[in-house]
């Protein structure tokens, strides 16, 4: 009976070297070891032997079994390498093809640089306060220290509404007064805010102008806040804003609702202050309008001027992510081309 | 304004480099605009950058002043002379020159009283004068008709001073000149282009400059002498002023010059003038502007003689508003209806000029003029910018008064001009001068202690150093006890009287003379004010988050539309949707189509969408931004909206097999849902719903409400398609949705509970029902849902599908459902009960068949 044993060995090993797929290997397997397979129909035999012989031919069948399983193990990961060894030799792709695009979104650039904005003046204790865009005259004017004929309402060309008393701010100032009645307790608590928010003014639109624009104004109202304050406040968001070591440079200058008054210029941060087209060859780009809130300022948002003080300023966002970017058309903002926004 | 340096030096000895004047000057907040360079170098200053100028570097050697002794006929030509030049050397230089002004001298020998030129050297380098195009030549020797010639007499644009080129420059003479100078000495200038801001009134002038770099520098300022000689008649019985308003016009004084001669003014005269940008005209005018442009104080020149003819008699000088339907010709030639509040110089015969902004036609000074009466006021400045809004009219003088001089100013301006005009045309100045001056303004004296200067600057000075940058200024200073007093020079009008903003006023002066660079820099020590939560900001930039996190592009519109825009939204014949409230009006809009703010974000997004549409196959946007709805109250309210919008191919074409060539799927109405779900799903709303749309602007049929806890929210779906039509979208269907971002924040869960991790297995299995095909899916799975059960988790609906082998008027509803148990391994047979259960509920409440 050893015989058959013999015969059924060879004939597996023989069919075994044979397979060169998983596919065929799977087959053989249960072919010779599966539950219906060849050698269980062995073990089937072994009852019908007699008992003299049936220990011997178990024996042998078991053998069979184990040396079976081991060549198809070895088999086995024969040609898993052989299947491995070829994908790796054949399967190559062009990698050069385009890729598959992906669906992205983005952020319009102007909000963005708020964000920046409001981080960077969030981490310095400045929280945003929102105010209306639709402003009262005196709000936006007359309480800002800027009475009706004053000559600085030339520099703001403003879009009135068909109530003479109301019009669209042109700048967020008004937020100020609207922030210290609202915040500042009848004028007994100090104050921290950012005012962002859109303005508008009746201008030409041109590359350079825009009748829609956003600022920024920040505002700090406390008993002991000086100007050295002031520039040392500017002067660290503009570290944080455009590099480490930005210089920047006080000018004064005027606004009715700040006294002093001074202009920020950072450091170009395109030529390094070497002097470019973008900085007109000074080595300087204005950032910011700023000042110490004016004593009526004060008085009108519920403040004792003689024991109160503050300070103010005002950026424009877009015109430091032009500069950021060099966009050279300031309409591409609200001009929401897709093919503008998606470069951001 | 522009400021020659060679001016600013009359009245004070500049120590330093112009580059670093002008830096300088913009720190202390007389913006220098712009250096232009007339001849002298430009000189490199440490630290600072500029602009490069490309302008003309006169050669000190070969560039030289030079006088013109005596003018030659040309023995060959009649359109040449021959310029006998002395330019310091040896021997007289022969210049052959075309020049039209030097014609005039010929055959007189020699000049006198002398005249002198600019003179070019053989290898000077000049401007071609012959160029249209700016072009520099470098001087050589060559035959002109004849007679050899190397050096030349130049003209203004030859120089680079102007664009004159007619005649050449011809400077009357003066004691300090010398043959052989360089030119550069004499002519070589800087011209500073200075912007003032409104609160600078004072430095309108030569001199208000002068006074800043005086005192920023710590210079002495030296003053032009206010006498003048005055040898007629007694002004007093020759004029008389009647003053009728002293608020708008508080200072009125007049002199009188007698037997006058107009002509052209001198070169120095003229020279500064067009240097400056104005036009030189006669002695007696060009006074008038100098003065203007020296002092800040506008003058204004009567012809005497014609006052004397229109009041048959000495004139009375009145100022006055005028009077009903009263008119004047004015010297711009316009004859101007003068409103109510324009302030008038009139005489007894009628209205003269406009009080500080323009004189009339009838008594300007001609050519003949030999009698000159000249005013010199102060004008209330509002009166005088409503006149000028109202006249749309701008003159210097205007300029200059609708800012503010200082009536101080009137009796220096009278002496000076009325000095000046007599030394340049002659005449007898009448003994004194006429001076009304009813409301002079206040003298305004603040105290201001030490340590106010100190706690509000954050600087730790000294008294007398703070005194001291106020007497810079002119301000007279007393101390007491760590208290300055200050009192303001009279040509100021910006220091207030209330005490702590003329502190203020006083604080910005010190700051600015001391530098602001002075000024340190601290970290606040105050107060830090409570901090409070801002749940409004974080929902707008959460929710933009989110939007973009789906694919979505921010896009941010004009808020500006108008009336006729916002009603095509509404399509024929329907009622509109918009909001029931007025709109806000501009009553100077930039365009007429912008007159209005938007009550919806609607028509910008879908002009956006227009707009794009040529360059792109698919637009997925949104925009955070807000509405202005104008009911009761004075302001509008403005509530923030969200605009989505969905159009175009879902996903981008690529060169994957089947996708080539084939048409990409469009977006739909189920993309536009699924974004809101999202969006809700990230905000951890949950208790949201749907209704059937009634907002006209969309497709009845497929469009909804959005409805949280069974509020609504706003509208989506697809646009009607008349609307989309009048947009200019008809090409591809368009998918819309408006949102109240406040309802947004009101139902988000700030803190949501998570659902625990099972690890018990789950059972899936399909199940296709048939239903009536008007049965909404969301009826299904809610009975679906009911009837599963604890054990169902989750039921996806995977196919809908009508026609063959389903019944007409039936559609088949696939869905995937999930069992699953969370404390046990779930059975088969728990399975099979609920979908039994399913499949109940279904038969019975929806009429459902289950399909094969």
């Amino acid at each position: 009976m050893s015989q058959t044993v013999e015969v059924l060995r060879n004939q597996a090993l023989d069919a075994l070297q044979k397979t060169t797929t998983s596919d065929e290997l799977v087959q053989w397997r249960s072919r010779y070891l599966g539950r219906k397979g060849a050698v269980g129909a062995l073990f089937g035999t072994i009852g019908k032997l007699p008992a003299e012989e049936r220990a011997a031919f178990g024996q042998g069948v078991n053998a069979l079994q184990s040396e079976l399983r081991k060549a198809f193990e070895e088999r086995e990961q024969l040609i898993r390498e052989q299947v491995l060894a070829q994908d790796l030799e054949e399967g190559e792709i062009d990698i050069t093809l385009p890729a598959y695009p992906r669906q992205m979104g983005g952020l319009h650039p102007a909000t963005r640089t708020h964000r920046e904005f409001q981080s960077i003046w969030a981490e310095m204790g400045f929280q945003v306060y929102q105010s209306h865009d639709v402003e009262e005259d005196d709000f936006n004017f007359t309480l800002l220290n800027l009475p009706p004929h004053h000559p600085a309402r030339d520099m703001q060309d403003t879009f009135y509404t068909t109530n003479p008393r109301v019009l669209l701010r042109t700048h967020t100032s008004p937020g100020q007064i609207r922030a210290m009645r609202e915040l500042g307790g009848g004028g007994s608590k100090p104050i921290r805010v950012i005012l962002p928010g859109m303005c508008y003014r009746q201008e030409q639109v041109t590359a350079r102008s825009e009748i829609q624009f956003t600022q920024v104004e920040g505002l700090a109202i406390g008993r002991n806040i000086r100007m050295s304050d002031l520039k040392g406040t500017i002067s660290e968001f503009a570290k944080r804003m455009f590099k480490a070591d930005a210089k920047v440079r006080y000018r004064a200058s005027y606004f009715p609702f700040t006294e002093p008054s001074m202009e920020v210029d950072v450091e170009c941060f395109l030529c390094g202050g070497e002097g470019c087209r973008v900085c007109k060859y000074t080595g300087w780009l204005e950032i910011a309008g700023s000042g110490m809130v004016h004593p009526t300022v004060l008085r009108n948002g519920g403040y004792d001027p003689s024991l109160w003080s503050g300070f103010a300023f005002g950026m424009g966002p877009e015109r430091i992510t032009m500069l950021k970017h060099g966009i050279q058309d300031i309409r591409y903002f609200w001009g929401n081309d897709l093919r503008f926004l998606k470069q951001f | 304004m522009l400021v020659p340096i060679s001016w600013i030096k009359d009245y004070v000895d500049i120590d330093i480099p112009v580059e670093l004047l002008a830096e300088k000057l913009t720190v202390a907040g007389l913006e220098v605009a712009h250096l232009r360079y007339i001849g002298l170098p430009q000189a490199d200053v440490p630290g600072l950058r500029m602009p490069r100028s490309d302008h003309l570097v006169w050669d000190r050697e070969k560039l030289l002043l030079a006088r013109v002794v005596e003018v030659k006929a040309h023995p060959n030509a009649d359109k040449l002379v021959l310029a006998m030049v002395d330019y310091g050397g040896e021997e007289l230089e022969q210049c052959v020159t075309g020049a039209s002004n030097l014609f005039k001298y010929q055959g007189q020998g020699e000049i006198n009283p002398p005249i002198w030129g600019a003179f070019a050297m053989e290898g000077a380098r000049v401007w071609d004068g012959h160029s249209d195009k700016p072009r520099q030549m470098t001087l050589k020797g060559k035959e002109l008709r004849g007679i050899y010639n190397k050096s030349m007499v130049c003209s203004e644009k030859e120089l680079g001073i102007s664009e004159e080129h007619e005649g050449v420059i011809i400077l009357d003479h003066e004691e300090r000149y010398v043959a052989g100078a360089p030119l550069a000495e004499i002519l070589g200038d800087v011209i500073l282009d200075i912007e003032f801001t409104p609160n600078l009134a004072r430095c309108f002038s030569m001199i208000g400059v002068a006074r800043e770099v005086a005192a920023i520098l710590g210079l002495e300022m030296r003053y032009p002498s206010f006498e003048f000689l005055a040898e007629g008649d007694p002004i007093e019985e020759q004029v008389k002023i009647d003053i009728r308003e002293p608020e708008l016009n508080p200072r009125f004084t007049l002199t009188l010059l007698r037997d006058t001669e107009v002509k052209p003014s001198p070169f120095w005269m003229r020279h500064r003038l067009r240097l400056i940008g104005q036009r030189p005209r006669n002695n007696i005018v060009d006074v008038t502007n100098y003065i203007t442009f020296e002092l800040g104080q506008p003058l204004h020149a009567f012809d005497y003689d014609k006052l004397l003819n229109r009041a048959g008699g000495p004139p009375t000088i009145i100022t006055r508003l005028p009077e009903a339907g009263e008119r004047l010709e004015t010297l711009d030639g316009l004859a101007r209806d003068l409103g109510e509040e324009t302030i008038l110089v009139a005489d007894t015969a009628g209205a003269l000029a406009i009080g500080g902004v323009i004189g009339g036609g009838e008594t300007e000074i001609s050519e003949n003029t030999r009698n000159v009466l000249l005013e010199a006021a102060a004008w209330n400045n509002i009166s005088v910018r409503k006149t000028i809004k109202q006249q749309r009219i701008h003159t210097e003088a205007s300029a200059r008064f609708s800012r503010g001089v200082h009536p101080s100013q009137s009796i220096l301006g009278s002496s000076r001009g009325i000095e000046l005009m007599r030394q340049l045309g002659g005449g007898t100045v009448a003994a004194g001068l006429v001076d009304a001056y009813p409301a002079p303004p206040q003298t305004v004296t603040v105290a201001l202690p030490i340590e106010r200067i100190n706690a509000l600057l954050g600087m730790d000075i000294e008294t007398d150093q703070a005194a001291e940058a106020l007497r810079r200024l002119e301000f007279e200073t007393r101390i007491d006890d760590d208290v300055i007093h200050a009192t303001a020079p009279d040509h100021r009008l910006d220091i207030s009287a209330d005490p702590i903003v003329g502190q203020a006023d006083l604080l910005e002066e010190i700051a600015r003379v001391l530098g602001y660079d002075r000024i340190p820099e601290t970290i606040m020590a105050d107060e830090m004010p409570p901090q409070r939560e801002n749940p409004g900001v974080f929902i707008e930039e959460r929710v933009r988050d989110i939007l973009a996190g789906l694919g979505l592009y921010e896009v941010i519109n004009y808020r500006f539309s108008n009336r006729e825009t916002e009603a095509m939204l509404t399509p024929d014949g329907a009622a509109s949707s918009l909001p029931d409230a007025e709109y806000v009006e501009i009553v100077n809009p930039a365009a007429s189509d912008r007159d209005v703010l938007r009550h919806t974000l609607m028509t910008n997004m879908l002009e956006t969408a227009a707009n794009n549409a040529r360059y792109q196959r698919t637009q997925q946007v949104f925009e955070i931004g807000k509405v202005y709805l104008q009911r009761d109250e004075v302001l509008p309210e403005e509530p923030l909206r969200l605009g989505i919008l969905l159009t175009g191919a879902r996903d981008q074409p690529t060169w994957r097999v089947g996708d080539a060539g084939g048409a990409a799927d469009a977006l739909d109405f189920y993309d536009l849902k699924g974004v809101i779900e999202s969006l809700l799903e990230a905000l951890h709303i949950d208790d949201f719903s749907y209704e059937r749309a009634t907002h006209s602007s969309f497709h009845p049929g497929r469009s909804a409400n959005l409805l949280l806890r069974r509020a609504p929210v706003g509208a989506f779906g697809e646009i009607h398609p008349q609307v989309a039509q009048r947009f200019r979208l008809a090409d591809s269907k368009v998918f819309y949705a408006e949102l109240e971002v406040a309802r947004l924040l009101q139902y988000q869960q700030r803190l949501h509970k998570i659902e625990p991790l099972l690890t018990t297995p789950a059972i899936l299995e399909d199940i296709a029902l048939i239903v009536d095909a008007n049965v909404a899916a969301h009826e299904v799975e809610r009975v679906i849902r009911q009837a599963g059960g604890r054990l169902l988790k989750d039921v996806t609906l995977f196919d809908v599908y009508t026609g063959d082998p389903v019944p007409p008027g039936k559609k088949s509803l696939a869905y995937s459902l999930t069992y699953q148990d969370p404390e046990r391994t779930l059975t088969d047979k728990n399975a099979a009960r609920a979908r039994k259960k399913i499949i109940g509920a279904a038969r019975r409440r929806l009429r459902a068949e289950l399909r094969s």
